[in-house]
């Protein structure tokens, strides 16, 4: 769970670098799409990078919601007979919506990629004109879009800010001051990454970007 | 009818004589031993799983035996041994303050109110040392120093640190260091282990105890369990009182079933009665819970002058207060020995002076040392005490004093054992506070888990041996006539209980046992008194078995069950408890008779007459015990009258 | 003050079990939980029915004995209370009270509010100890233990094992009770020995016992009557790492 999830923490890290380029101008961010699919020419074909980033996350995303899976089957197996009176949380709130905010986020990642990446439903989706396809994604008129998307960034951000402090515990954090640390992190990180993801979208919506 | 006989002496034919220094050492040399190879083909039944049982239970699996380990509860680790706050004592000298083994059998002899033998105690005391080194190999977290060194206190107003504690919780840090101890030889297969099983019977056969029948309390299966040697350590019988410090399942059941066996049941009168307890809120009561006598350094325990003053305590000025133990005793003030405080506040609340709804309650006051010492320093030693008693009582005693009220704590009688611990059943051992114990009249502080774990990781796996080394014995099965008898006697007692179907609740019952027990065998007895409680309890024990109801039937959980037969064990020995008071026509340690004190109100022994261990004989139920005496000599601590003022 | 109780009500292991509405009347404040349900048996008792069974024993917080789901919450609304030591002044005249045993596959009910909490022995059977037979010890000076590791480990071994922190879990998880142990032997120089052995044994117990995983949610520690830090799952952690890492490669790991 950890293990997999600091990569994809690597991936959302330089994924939010790569959206911030939109506000560097059309020509930079769509420079910056191409480059992508260059890393590594010559010795690698064009977009080899980007297909074995591609598979290395999709085996990580695979291989975390295998580990959610068993352990969400634990939980279910471990208490066959549910409280009558339902617990209130007492400990943390992102804990304890790590798994519906991981389908979520799943459910969305499944939507992004066929918005931008393969274009399907997107109103462009012209993979050579990406600044384009992000303006148009984000347009005031298309409001359920952003509301959607920032939905999604929102889970995000809960599910990080449980899970990097539980990926930081798993990986052996065990003092008290380690802990207010750890979740010191894992909270400035959430926000972080939150405000990150959301600034795109808000600027097109605004007309910062056009 | 006599309320007793007299039997012949009894006397320690185990102690070896000699320097008694050199006595356990010899007993150990002069001990028979079990080679390895035999051992496995032994089996020991160990009933209890608390300091004394748990101890020796793992270190007797370790030694190479079988054992099979009985406990009521759902642990082992939940033995009452777990509720001991205070320390341990141990003649470790590491404060250079002149403590040594010698010293500390002294103190323990003297404490015991020259009640004790003199060989037990010695060794008690030289192993004492031996325990704190098993306790620290085995990751108990003692209390330290900042050098890492381990740190002691003085407790219960001895003069020299050798209290080794962690902080207040020390009883149950030890017994779970043994109780990880016997989980490992648990999980290595060495001990078969029985949680929720109630020993009901023991089983003797051709005069040796060679088995036990207990009930499984989920199933309610009875079943009869046989072993090479049978070891009672089911702790003592506080709960006779119904309200007491003890835990709510603390029973006498698997003594006093051995004691009706055969076993000898020595001094039952002697009870100690702790002074710092939380006193009784109202008739919902069903415990009592133990304030560390640590307190009394710090507290100043006091009542109104007046008789019925019912002003807030705050309001009382200083000239209107009694400081009664600073007053009667001023060289050791507050920190007079348990019995005495014990006894100091229940006179002046029979006066009337007594505080709280219940007018049952003395104040011990912070006042003055918060204002000494500040509320921080107050808080860092005392803060979880204060704590626990805001949590019960809803009162914050950093702005108003606690109340206290003395409490049963603990039993030093028990069954009779000698120096192998073993009964006069033989291959019947007693360990722990079920025997009548090295403590004599009167426990010192700190020295029961000192007990308890020298029984059972270093005297019982020692003595044993000598008894095992006769072992093999034949094999019985539950076809033996004893063991079809013993199964028969406990299911139909159980059926008795279930049939009666009246109209009281085994709690009230135990209820009015306890308000009898406190009232005329508890801080202080009388003739008169003790022969009126004698007919009170006979009385009472008819109306038991004529009307309590005890719903359900034995064929699974039943705790109504469980509680019955308990307290129909509780009122015999209740009984006997009334009559060994009787017969004891002196004051020593823990029991105080009003008729015997000196003009001052003191204890006043009798050591021409009573310098004895009463060991009771059962005859058979409504019948007169046959009291056997072993005297007890003093060679080394000469016996002196005890002062604290 | 009046109360309303709603209580789980299960004849035996398997009976399927149900919530049953009590009355109780003249409940004083200073009653103790447990003593509240007292007086309710003595009543059903009286009237012929069933007392309510439940588990308890020193009635002092201390032996572990007692665990009840009072309205959702593991041993009530007082943190760092067990519930034989929760007094009915928490409570209001009026109130309901839901009462429910402790559960999780590895705590089957036995019956009413009885549960059966032998998997945590099993799991300090599996490696919650320090290997010293009686009569091997060293000299207890001859190994100084540094202040701050001491109370640190006494921190951990404060546990009770009531099993709150497996009752409250979401993921029914006794990672707490196992780290608590694991915490304090570590932190002990007698323990070093059997550290990595230790920690594998009683992990691989826990699992096998039928208890949930670990995700941190931290609802153990809100509810443990003795506040074991969740820090001690970290410790955990990191010797269950370093001892997998090393299995078999390094000579006593």
């Amino acid at each position: 769970m950890a293990v997999t999830g600091i990569l994809l923490v690597l991936f959302l890290i330089a994924h939010m670098l790569g959206n911030l380029k939109i506000f560097t101008g059309a020509m930079s961010f769509n420079h910056y799409a191409e480059w992508l699919r260059e890393i590594g020419a010559p010795l690698l074909p064009s977009a080899g990078f980007l297909w074995i980033q591609r598979v290395g996350l999709l085996v990580a995303v695979l291989l975390h919601i295998g580990a959610a899976t068993v352990l969400a089957l634990r939980a279910r197996a471990a208490r066959p007979v549910r409280y009558a009176h339902r617990k209130k949380v007492r400990g943390s709130y992102a804990a304890r919506t790590m798994r519906w905010g991981g389908v979520i986020i799943l459910l969305f990642v499944i939507y992004h990629i066929l918005d931008l990446t393969t274009g399907t439903l997107n109103p462009i989706g012209d993979p050579a004109r990406p600044y384009a396809n992000v303006v148009a994604d984000f347009a005031p008129a298309r409001w359920y879009v952003t509301l959607f998307y920032t939905l999604a960034v929102v889970a995000l951000g809960f599910h990080l800010r449980h899970g990097v402090f539980s990926a930081l515990r798993s990986l052996g954090q065990q003092t008290p001051r380690g802990e207010q640390r750890a979740r010191a992190v894992a909270l400035v990180f959430a926000v972080a990454l939150c405000a990150g993801y959301l600034l795109v979208p808000f600027a097109v919506l605004t007309g910062l970007v056009s | 009818m006599e309320l007793f006989t007299e039997g012949d002496p009894i006397a320690d034919t185990r102690a070896p004589d000699g320097p008694v220094e050199t006595r356990w050492e010899r007993r150990r040399f002069e001990a028979k031993l079990v080679n390895p190879a035999n051992r496995r083909k032994m089996t020991v039944i160990v009933v209890g799983t608390g300091l004394a049982g748990g101890s020796a239970a793992a270190t007797l699996a370790e030694q190479g035996y079988r054992v099979k380990s009985y406990c009521y509860q759902d642990s082992p680790r939940r033995a009452h041994s777990i509720a001991a706050q205070g320390g341990i004592n141990a003649a470790k000298n590491y404060r250079n303050d002149g403590d040594s083994v010698h010293r500390l059998f002294y103190d323990t002899v003297k404490g015991g109110d020259f009640r004790s033998r003199e060989s037990n105690v010695h060794r008690l005391a030289e192993v004492s040392v031996n325990i704190i080194d098993q306790c620290v190999a085995q990751g108990v977290p003692f209390a330290r120093e900042y050098g890492g060194l381990l740190d002691t206190r003085s407790f219960g107003g001895a003069q020299v640190q050798r209290t080794f504690y962690a902080r207040g919780q020390t009883g149950q840090q030890l017994l779970l260091g043994a109780y990880q101890a016997l989980e490992r030889q648990i999980g290595l297969g060495n001990v078969e282990m029985n949680t929720r099983h109630e020993m009901l019977e023991l089983i003797v056969v051709d005069g040796k105890a060679r088995g036990i029948v207990v009930r499984d309390l989920v199933t309610g299966e009875i079943t009869t369990e046989f072993a090479d040697a049978v070891v009672l350590a089911s702790g003592g019988y506080g709960n006779v009182f119904y309200l007491s410090t003890n835990a709510k399942g603390c029973n006498v059941t698997a003594t006093w079933r051995a004691h009706r066996k055969g076993a000898y049941f020595a001094n039952p009168c002697y009870t100690q009665i702790h002074p710092t307890c939380i006193p009784v809120s109202g008739d919902h009561q069903s415990k009592l819970t133990l304030m560390s006598e640590s307190l009394r350094n710090d507290g100043r325990v006091w009542v109104p002058k007046a008789k019925g003053d019912d002003r807030n305590p705050r309001d009382i000025p200083e000239d209107e207060r009694d400081y009664y133990l600073e007053r009667i005793y001023p060289s050791f003030g507050n920190l007079v020995p348990r019995d005495i405080a014990s006894r100091a506040a229940k006179n002046v609340c029979d006066e009337g002076r007594g505080v709280g709804p219940t007018k049952l309650g003395v104040y011990l006051d912070f006042a003055d040392a918060i204002n000494r010492l500040g509320r921080k320093a107050i808080e860092a030693k005392y803060g979880n005490l204060f704590e626990m008693y805001e949590r019960i009582t809803g009162e914050d005693p950093y702005e108003v004093p606690m109340r206290i009220y003395p409490a049963v704590h603990y039993t030093m009688g028990g069954l009779w054992v000698d120096y192998d611990l073993q009964s006069t059943i033989p291959g019947l051992f007693v360990i722990g506070e079920a025997n009548f114990s090295d403590h004599g009249a009167n426990r010192l502080g700190a020295s029961a888990l000192m007990q308890g774990l020298a029984d059972g990781y270093f005297v019982l796996p020692n003595t044993i041996a000598n008894y095992l080394a006769a072992g093999p014995f034949e094999e019985v099965d539950g076809g033996h006539p004893a063991a079809v008898e013993a199964r028969r006697d406990v299911e139909d007692r159980l059926q008795r209980l279930l049939a009666i179907n009246g109209d009281r609740t085994v709690d009230s019952f135990h209820r009015e046992l306890g308000q009898i027990m406190w009232e005329h065998c508890g801080m202080e007895r009388s003739e008169a008194g003790l022969r009126k409680a004698i007919d009170e309890i006979r009385a009472l024990r008819d109306q038991f078995w004529q009307r309590v109801r005890v719903p359900g039937d034995g064929e699974g959980l039943n705790q109504s069950l469980e509680k019955a037969g308990r307290v129909a064990d509780f009122f015999e020995l209740a009984e006997l408890m009334c009559i060994d008071a009787l017969h004891r026509e002196e004051s020593c340690g823990g029991h105080f008779r009003a008729e015997h004190q000196t003009p001052e109100g003191e204890a006043q022994r009798d050591d021409d007459h009573f310098a004895y261990v009463a060991a009771w004989e059962f005859t058979a139920t409504g019948e007169p015990s046959v009291l056997h005496k072993e005297d007890l000599n003093f060679e080394y601590v000469h016996p002196t009258q005890r002062s604290y003022k | 003050m009046n109360l309303t109780l709603r209580i789980w009500r299960q004849s035996g292991p398997e009976d399927k079990g149900r919530m049953v509405t009590y009355q109780v009347d003249d409940v004083s404040p200073d009653m103790s939980f447990l003593e509240m349900l007292d007086v309710l048996n003595e009543r059903l008792i009286l009237d012929g029915d069933e007392p309510i069974a439940f588990d308890h024993d020193c009635r002092e917080g201390i032996c572990g004995m007692c665990g009840l789901m009072i309205n959702g919450d593991a041993h009530g609304p007082q943190r760092g209370t067990t519930a034989c030591q929760l007094h009915m002044r928490q409570f209001s005249d009026g109130d309901t009270i839901d009462i429910e045993p402790w559960r999780a596959r590895a705590f089957p009910v036995i019956k009413d509010l009885v549960v059966n909490r032998n998997a945590f022995d099993k799991i300090i059977a599996a490696g919650g100890y320090i290997t010293a037979p009686t009569g091997s010890a060293p000299e207890a000076h001859s190994v100084p233990v540094a202040k701050a590791n001491a109370d640190a480990a006494f921190e951990s071994a404060a546990c009770i094992g009531c099993g709150a922190c497996v009752a409250a879990c979401p993921n029914g998880s006794g990672m707490l009770f196992t780290a608590a142990k694991v915490t304090q032997l570590s932190l002990m120089p007698q323990g070093q020995p059997e550290r990595y052995t230790r920690v594998i044994g009683m992990v691989d117990a826990h699992d096998e016992a039928g208890f949930g995983g670990c995700t941190n949610a931290g609802e153990c520690t809100v509810v443990c009557p003795k506040g074991i830090p969740l820090t001690s799952i970290g410790r955990l952690n990191r010797d269950y790492l370093a001892a997998t890492s090393k299995r078999g490669d390094t000579p006593g790991t």
